[in-house]
Order: C-alpha cells, then structure tokens, then sequence
C-alpha cells in the first residue's frame, strides 16, 4: 500500500495512445485518456480519481464502469489491480431520492 | 425502535432463499430483502436442465427449481420484502432499508449477505450503441418477458453464460451470427458449445470485438483475431452484420455492503474480484455474519443453493436454535464438494488439462471450434457400434452429472459412484429405445442410432428445443457435429412425452455410413433454421 | 415484430391486457404491467436518450435497472429506468435529452 501511495514514485510521463477516446464512464461520460491523466496529474487512488473526474458518481454509482476505472488506474500505476485500495462503501449503496433519504422510519 | 429479527437476508436467490428455509425450519424469525420486484434472482431466467446428481436437482430446469425453492420458502413460513434495497450496512448488524418511499431500519441477531455478482464489461469503439447489451438482459427480455432483443446476435464470451445463453437466443427465434471469445479455447463446458456447433453457430476463437459498428444503434460488428498477448494482429478485420452485440465476460460479486460493514476482504481474482473471506461454511470475519452465494465466489446456482443452507445452519447453531449442525453440514459439505470436482472444478481453473480422470483424450477440436471431430468421437466409453437401436453418448469432459444414469431402466448406461466419470455403455444391456437418456441429458449429448433401420439407411434420434418442429415426414438435410450439411434426411418420428420435459425427440433417417456423423436436422428450403 | 410467439421452452407468455401508450407524440400499444423497456423494445425502439455532453444514443444496456442507460422521462418525470418501471393506460414515455425533454416536443 505504500508503495501505491508513495507520490514521489516516477510513473513516467503522460503517452497518448490509441483507445483514449473510449468511453469508460458511461453515466458521466469519462473517456479512458482523461483516466489516465488523472493518475499523471496526481490521483492515485479510486476515490480520488472519482472526487477528481465524477466517474463513479453519476446515475448509475459506479455500478458498470468500476471495475473498468480500476483496471485503468492500476495499469498506469503500474501495479495489479488487487494492490489498489478499492474504492469506498458508503451508504447508500444505490441512487436514492433526497427526500427519500429524509424520509426514515422505525422497521415495522 | 427498530424492527429486530433472529436472521436478516439480503437476496432473494437461489442462495438466499436456501439459507432462509433452513433457518426458518429450526424455528429462526427471518426476513428476507430483495431490490427486484420478483425473487428468485437469476434463476427464473434459466430454463436449461441443470447439471449434477438428482440431490442437487440435476436434469430439472432452472426456473421450475425457482418454484419449488419459493414454495418451500412460503411453507417453512419465510417472509420475503420486495422492491426492498438494502442501502447499507453497520457494525452491531443493523442495516437500512429503502422501501418505496421511505428508509427503514433493522437488526438482524445475524446476517446472511446474498446479493449475488454484477456483470463485466469489455469496451470497444461503440460499446455504448443501443444494441450492445449484457447477457443478462437478454436473458430477462426473453426468458422473463418474452421479446427477442434482436434479430441477428454476436455474442462475445465462451464461458457457461456465453454458451447457455446463446442457445437460449436461438429458442427464442434469434441468430446467433457469431460467438467470439479472445482466449484460445472455450471456457465453458463442451456440451453447450457442442449444442450451438451442429446448429451452424460459428465459433471464433483468439478473436476480440474491435467495433460496433452503426450511427444511432449497432448495424455490425468488426472482429479481428488476437495472438497470444490478446493484442489485436493488423489485417485480420472481419465484418459481421448484427443488430445486437450480446456481453457474457464474467461476474463480479457485489459485496459492497459487507466491506461497508467491516468484514475483511480480499481480491481474489479465482473467486471472480472483491470478496469476503469466509470459512467453508461462509461465516465472514465478523461472528455472525455471513455470505454465500455468487457474493462468496462466483460459482453456479447449484453451489449457491447448498452454501445458502450452510449458513442458515450455522446461524440457527450460532443463535442456540438447535444442535443438530454437525449432521447437517456434514451432508451438505458432501453435496457441495461433489460438485466442485472435474475438468470445471475450481481447483484447475487456469490448468491445461490432456486426459480426462480416466485416461481418455480430450478433445482439442471440442475445445477450439466447439465440436468432437469425427475421428475423435469413437475415443469415448459412452460412444459405441451395434445392431439395432442403442445409446451414443457424446460426453467427454469430466463433469459431476448423471441423470442419464437414473434415466435408463434397462441399465444401458453406467457412471458410478463418482459422478464426474464419463458415461460408459453397457454392451450386455438391451436398449428398449425409450428416449429417456437423450431427453434426460443436461448436456443434449445423448442420441440414439440404428444402423439397422433399414437396407441402406439408419436413424439417428437427437434431442430438440426449438419451434417450429419439423413434422413427420419433413425431407431435410441432416448437419453434422460443426453445422455443416452432410446428407439427406427425412423425419420419421417425432415424439413428446411428459416425462421428456418440453425437449422433443425427432427421429431422422439419414444413409447408413452417416449414422455416426449426422448429428442435428434442418427443413429444406428454409433461410436459416427457424421460420 | 419482436415479441416472441410461442417459445420452444416457456409456451406461450402470460400477459394482461393491453394498453395504449404515447411515446413521443405516437400512440402505441403494449401489456399493462411489463417494463416500458420491453414495450418499446417489442415495437422496435432502440434509442431511449441522448447523453447530457456528447449527446449520444443510449438504449437498453443491463435491463434490470442497474446501469440507468435507459432512462427515460416518463409522465413528465425524468431519469426514470424503464427497464423496471411498469406499462401503465394512457403513460406518457419521452426521449430523454441530457436530463431533460427535447424542447417543443410533445
């Protein structure tokens, strides 16, 4: 885990290749290039890279597109993919309404 | 004040409904939470026979084993929310609900996460096209709602679901244009490939989707092969018209909610991704939590089921319900180590194997193109020559299943006490020509043949699950085991009976030095197979 | 022209009544009950959306309300899954553009 987190580690540089226009992040429409600056440009982990570019976070809550983000930052990192932290569980696990979330009550 | 219970269940699965009946039985308060609208989880959209032993429901369909584990549900007193999603998880084993349009919570004495696996995805150029859908949604289009999701279908993925559900396209009136897989060799069992070969389905291995073509909506695809790195080799494009561009590239189990809880995980990419370490009877680091199912490691619905009543034990033990766990778990445990023996075991994932447990060959050809070769056919116990009518059976991989066996009354066909071996004849036996081991094979492996039929000619009789049926009397060409026409055919029976549960059995009349060759039987004059 | 006559396997499907609905101004029919998805699905629609930034189609993608490609405006309310909501008499289905209806449609 250090050695993922360890930002003063060289990755090398940002090399554009052919499939970064692919779309990676279906809800917030992400493409693959935009992935993998982010890593150049800092964000080293799943959760930062969702804060940083919102894939993960449209609709559908990173139900398609994680397991694809995760394969990219991990290929860039230069690491396998079960090195990388995953990314957070947090409730709730599915889109909920506001006034939903608003709306509790006591089993029944 | 929250609504407590003995055993909170998140799933309404195979797994789940499992463990439910089994707590429920030693008298646990359960509830069971479902996000769908129907339970029963992926099992209601299978509707081929499951492998197996007659324990673990072998030769019954997917979606009737759905029933009766519902029925069962319903008399061991097993409540069941729906349209329920659990939003998560906490320490102390409480979860929050959301139901309609309000958030509840409950707590469980202890907890069984059920909730199954996602699907992956591959991208290609155009992989977000209307037209480019997972399995799974075909499979719930057709099975559950009864509309075809396309005409003309690629399928990408050689795994079980690749295969099953390319079948089950073409029971629907699809066509099945292509199955392209990167890997070198078919993933899944060889039967099912063997199923979609003799009807002409093409298989094309070491090839990759590069891409969908299409404006609005998928119109083709564009494949190309890969070598051994899976990189795509220059110039060997190919076009293939298609509306639909079908995705089965593996599960992942979704366990979010058991890492929000504080369970210890692990990435363990033999068990399919993030998952949760368990003991063999799915307890999870925490006392009193427990996962099974697709959640634990991706299996099948079979191992899902005896995982699911090992944890309801468990829970029933860990409560102080009752004590008979030992007995229970031992049986179970024996069920389910059964299955997970053979050439599909989770332990030689990944090995390369050259003979099956017997010694016999295996097939490459099977392996790579998706058919024995018909040199090869002979090599198998279950494949044999005689007068007059008898068994061949076409099975050549080690997989724990025997329904054949139990199917025979005259004892024609024999296994044994390891159900992974291949089906072997039994030359003193007498066929009667009943039907039952070709209708009762999972695989649609089994065919009966008469070389003495006729002077000239012999019959071949073969399993068949589609519309519409060739009548009596139909004249036709028979197609051998790689979809290729091979001779005239001319049907001479067709039977349906109860007990063959809905797979009829045509008997076509093909020129005696083809009896061992034509394997399938297709209408004269007709574009494809099916009107 | 897709929906599936009588299937080797499940016989003929068990479906209620059928019901009108509108989709983009154009009256059509399918089952009270079955997903929206499968309505349109049956009447030969492949486009439910077009994306908020590259303004793309999307149509059925998981079909069990988990990828939200299908989303729709349905009865005036947007990004609603069709894949899993029901047909109802008299639904009025939109395409959805971004989040929103297409200006001057109906």
């Amino acid at each position: 885990m250090s050695k993922v987190n360890n930002r003063s580690r060289n990755i090398g540089e940002f090399i554009s290749e052919d499939e970064d226009d692919m779309l990676i992040c279906r809800c917030e429409e992400i493409t693959k290039g935009e992935i993998r600056k982010a890593v150049h440009e800092g964000m080293y982990t799943i959760t930062e890279i969702r804060r940083y570019l919102r894939c993960g976070m449209g609709l559908c809550q990173g139900q398609t597109c994680a397991r694809l983000v995760k394969g990219i930052v991990a290929k860039e990192l230069g690491i396998s993919p079960g090195n990388l932290e995953p990314a957070t569980s947090r409730v709730p696990m599915r889109p909920v309404e506001m006034k939903i979330l608003g709306n509790e009550q006591r089993g029944c | 004040m929250m609504k407590r219970y003995d055993l909170i269940i998140v799933g309404a699965g195979p797994s789940g409904l499992s463990a439910a009946i089994e707590a429920a039985k030693r008298g646990l308060s359960v509830i069971v939470f479902d996000e769908n609208e129907k339970p029963g989880g992926q099992l209601f959209k299978q509707i081929h026979k499951f492998f197996g032993s007659k324990e673990h429901k072998a030769k019954i369909r997917g979606f009737k084993i759905g029933q009766e584990l519902l029925e069962e549900a319903d008399r061991a007193g097993v409540r069941v929310e729906l349209n329920a999603t659990v939003i998560g998880m906490y320490q102390e084993k409480e979860i929050s609900v959301q139901m309609k349009e309000e958030i509840r919570h409950y707590k469980g004495d202890t907890i069984i996460i059920a909730t199954g696996a996602a699907e992956n995805m591959v991208t290609f150029d155009g992989w977000t096209l209307p037209g480019v859908i997972g399995a799974g949604a075909a499979q719930t289009l057709m099975n559950l709602h009864g509309v075809k999701p396309g005409q003309k279908i690629i399928m990408l993925g050689s795994g079980n679901v690749g295969l099953v559900v390319s079948f089950q396209l073409m029971q629907s009136g699809c066509e099945v244009v292509g199955l392209v897989d990167a890997a070198p060799k078919i993933g899944g069992y060889g039967v099912h490939a063997a199923k979609l070969a003799r009807c002409g389905v093409p298989f094309y291995l070491s090839h990759t989707i590069i891409k969908a073509e299409g404006q609005d909506y998928v119109t083709g695809v564009v494949i190309c092969e890969v070598d051994s790195s899976f990189k795509p080799i220059l110039g060997t494009e190919k076009h293939i018209d298609a509306d639909t561009i079908c995705m089965a590239v593996g599960l992942s189990p979704m366990s979010q909610l058991l890492k929000m809880a504080g369970c210890e995980m692990e990435d363990n990419p033999k068990r399919g991704g993030q998952v949760p370490i368990i003991d063999e009877y799915g307890e999870t680091s925490i006392p009193g939590v427990y996962a099974v199912g697709d959640v634990s490691g991706i299996e099948e619905a079979s191992s899902a089921m005896i995982e699911g009543r090992m944890a309801g034990v468990c829970a029933a033990d860990f409560l102080g319900f009752r004590n008979d766990k030992e007995e229970a778990l031992t049986k179970l445990k024996k069920d389910l180590d059964v299955l997970r023996q053979g050439m599909f075991a989770p332990g030689n994932r990944g090995k390369v194997l050259k003979t099956t447990e017997e010694g016999f060959p295996v097939s490459y050809n099977l392996l790579q193109k998706g058919y024995i070769a018909d040199g090869e056919v002979e090599n198998y116990p279950g494949v044999t020559r005689k007068n007059g009518i008898h068994p061949v059976i076409e099975c050549s991989q080690n997989i724990p299943c025997n329904p054949c066996q139990d199917a025979c009354s005259k004892k024609c066909i024999k296994i044994g006490e390891k159900i992974t071996s291949l089906p072997a004849i039994n030359e003193e036996a007498e066929c009667s020509g009943c039907g039952m081991c070709v209708a009762s094979c999972s695989g649609q492996a089994i065919f009966l043949v008469n070389e003495s039929y006729e002077e000239g000619y012999a019959t071949v009789t073969l399993p068949y699950e589609f519309l519409p049926l060739p009548p009596k009397g139909e004249r036709g060409f028979a197609l051998d085991r790689s979809g290729k026409n091979c001779c005239k055919a001319e049907i001479v029976d067709v039977r349906l009976i109860a007990a063959f549960d809905q797979t009829v059995l045509l008997t076509m009349k093909v020129p005696v030095d083809m009896a061992m060759t034509a394997r399938f039987f297709k209408a004269n004059e007709k574009e494809g197979l099916f009107i | 022209m897709n929906r599936i006559k009588e299937h080797p396997i499940l016989g003929v499907y068990e479906k209620s009544k059928t019901v009108k609905f509108i989709f983009d101004g154009k009256e059509m029919e399918g089952y009270e009950g079955e997903p929206i998805a499968v309505a349109l699905k049956a009447a030969g629609v492949m486009i439910h959306r077009y994306t908020k930034k590259e303004h793309k189609p999307r149509g059925i993608f998981c079909a069990i309300g988990r990828c939200t490609d299908c989303v729709m405006i349905v009865d005036g309310r947007p990004n609603v899954r069709t894949c899993i909501t029901p047909l109802t008499d008299g639904m009025k289905i939109q395409t959805q553009y971004g989040v929103s209806a297409k200006e001057g449609t109906v």
